[in-house]
């Protein structure tokens, strides 16, 4: 594997959708569970071993050649929220885009005409991920790491949180994220053997249930 | 025929501006409207609807910061029907979505295409994408847009066509709105056209007031000439 491939992959730049998705800070936000750097870093924590954890699961599977649309079920049974599912296939959708552009194949392009309106994202992720020569672990640490990035990113934008804090949070996240990839890579290789029921089904309530309610805001920063 | 293009006809969706649908035809004209808050950019894309919706078969894609006023306007004032108006929204960032990150824009202005390509009115001529206000330095992507309009007004200052930037210099189009409004905020609008053609040399400004009689009339034949030049092309 390329580790130069893996930042690319893994840059908060990376043209794929992610800006306009705060990844339930929003909602947590305006409930006032996230008031400061404390509260955010216990949200990612919380985000990260839960919907971060399954993310990167159905990732690093992909990453290893599980097929997309089984996968893309797997995926679907894992997401109780429907508001979440549709964020979650329109951010496939945009990540499908970026991956055939930057590292264009046959995988990928079949997986864009099975689903034209898009796969769950991580799925798309982790086939990126392979089209790219990267592996499971790669894939699940970019999925992981996405899981507490895109909220810091978004609560520095709603609280005006200190940009310095919530990068230290997630910093201080490093520890956990690399056991979360780990356990998300392992689980995706009893997949072969055991199916998709192998992977992770952990979630996080609160999660659906502001998800839910911030879909139904008529006024919104975030899509998601 | 663009024999450049490998699209088979039931193959994956396009990945950027491609001139060429994966159907094999020539995609619609896409123009995207920038510029600062409350320029005008919403009413601009309004009347333009209103002058060429006899003449071509329109769309338009806002992009609202965090409501969907710009939307619920143009659906209010019903420039177009609702199937042709179509909302992204943008997370507090609106230059990222028509700049670093396409992406939602470019599915909101296929998925309008794909619609109307398959309903039996007649594929999409025009989509106008209209960018939530932003500051001076928002421009679309070459990607998203074949051709872009800036729109500042008198009333914001005349003096950013002095002060410059991406939108003002390097737009397809700049219009300075609401020249109705000059004689009560002071603007001097023969600084602001010289000013213009200092930033701009040969590309073109119009001056409009949306309150005046003539209204869009300059800005839609400008549209319809690039219109007819893509058409051509
Ligand atoms: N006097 C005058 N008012 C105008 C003119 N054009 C637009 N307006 C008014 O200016 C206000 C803002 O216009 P919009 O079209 O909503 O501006 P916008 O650029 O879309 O604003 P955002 O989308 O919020 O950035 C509205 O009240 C319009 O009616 C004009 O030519 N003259
Ligand atoms: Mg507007």
């Amino acid at each position: 594997m390329s580790r130069a491939t893996l930042l690319v992959l893994a840059d908060g730049r990376f043209p794929a959708g992610g800006h306009a998705h705060s990844g339930g800070a929003e909602a947590a936000v305006a409930a006032g569970r996230v008031t400061g750097a404390a509260d955010l870093a216990e949200f990612c924590r919380g985000r990260l071993h839960t919907s971060g954890l399954v993310a990167a699961a159905l990732a690093a599977a992909a990453a290893l050649g599980t097929d997309p649309l089984q996968l893309d079920e797997a995926a679907d049974a894992r997401t109780p929220s429907a508001a979440l599912r549709t964020a979650a296939r329109k951010l496939g959708r945009q990540m499908m885009r970026a991956a055939r552009a930057t590292w264009p194949s046959a995988e990928l392009d079949a997986l864009a005409s099975a689903r034209p309106r898009g796969a769950h994202q991580p799925v798309v992720l982790g086939l990126a991920a392979r089209s790219a020569g990267l592996g499971p672990e790669d894939a699940a640490y970019v999925a992981a790491y996405e899981s507490v990035s895109g909220p810091a990113t978004a609560v520095v934008r709603l609280l005006s949180l200190d940009p310095f804090d919530a990068t230290a949070v997630l910093a201080r996240l490093a520890p956990d994220l690399d056991r979360v990839a780990a356990d998300a890579a392992e689980c995706a290789r009893r997949v072969p053997e055991e199916g998709v029921d192998a992977l992770p089904a952990s979630s996080a309530p609160l999660l659906d249930i502001g998800a839910e309610a911030h879909a139904a805001w008529a006024v919104r920063l975030f899509a998601s | 025929m663009h024999l450049d293009h490998s699209h088979a006809s039931d193959g994956p969706a396009a990945l950027s501006a491609d001139a060429v649908r994966p159907d094999g035809r020539r995609r619609a004209l896409r123009i995207g409207l920038g510029g600062p808050v409350g320029s005008g950019k919403t009413a601009t894309v309004a009347a333009l609807c209103r002058a060429l919706r006899d003449e071509l078969s329109l769309a338009v894609v806002t992009n609202d910061i965090y409501t969907r006023e710009d939307a619920a306007f143009l659906l209010r004032e019903a420039v177009l029907p609702p199937e042709r108006i179509m909302a992204v929204e943008t997370g507090a960032c609106p230059h990222t979505a028509i700049r670093d990150d396409i992406s939602a824009n470019l599915e909101a202005v296929e998925d309008l295409e794909t619609v109307f390509a398959h309903e039996g009115v007649g594929p999409l001529d025009l989509v106008l994408v209209e960018s939530g206000g932003d500051n001076l330095t928002a421009t679309f992507s070459r990607g998203l847009v074949d051709a872009q309009l800036f729109v500042i007004d008198v009333a914001g200052g005349d003096d950013i066509p002095r002060k410059g930037g991406p939108g003002v210099t390097t737009a397809d189009l700049l219009v300075v709105n609401k020249t109705d409004l000059a004689p009560y905020v002071g603007s001097d609008l023969q600084r602001m056209a010289r000013d213009a053609k200092e930033q701009r040399a040969e590309l073109p400004v119009v001056f409009q007031s949306l309150r005046s009689p003539a209204g869009v009339s300059e800005v839609a034949a400008w549209v319809r000439e690039r219109h007819a030049a893509w058409t051509a092309a």
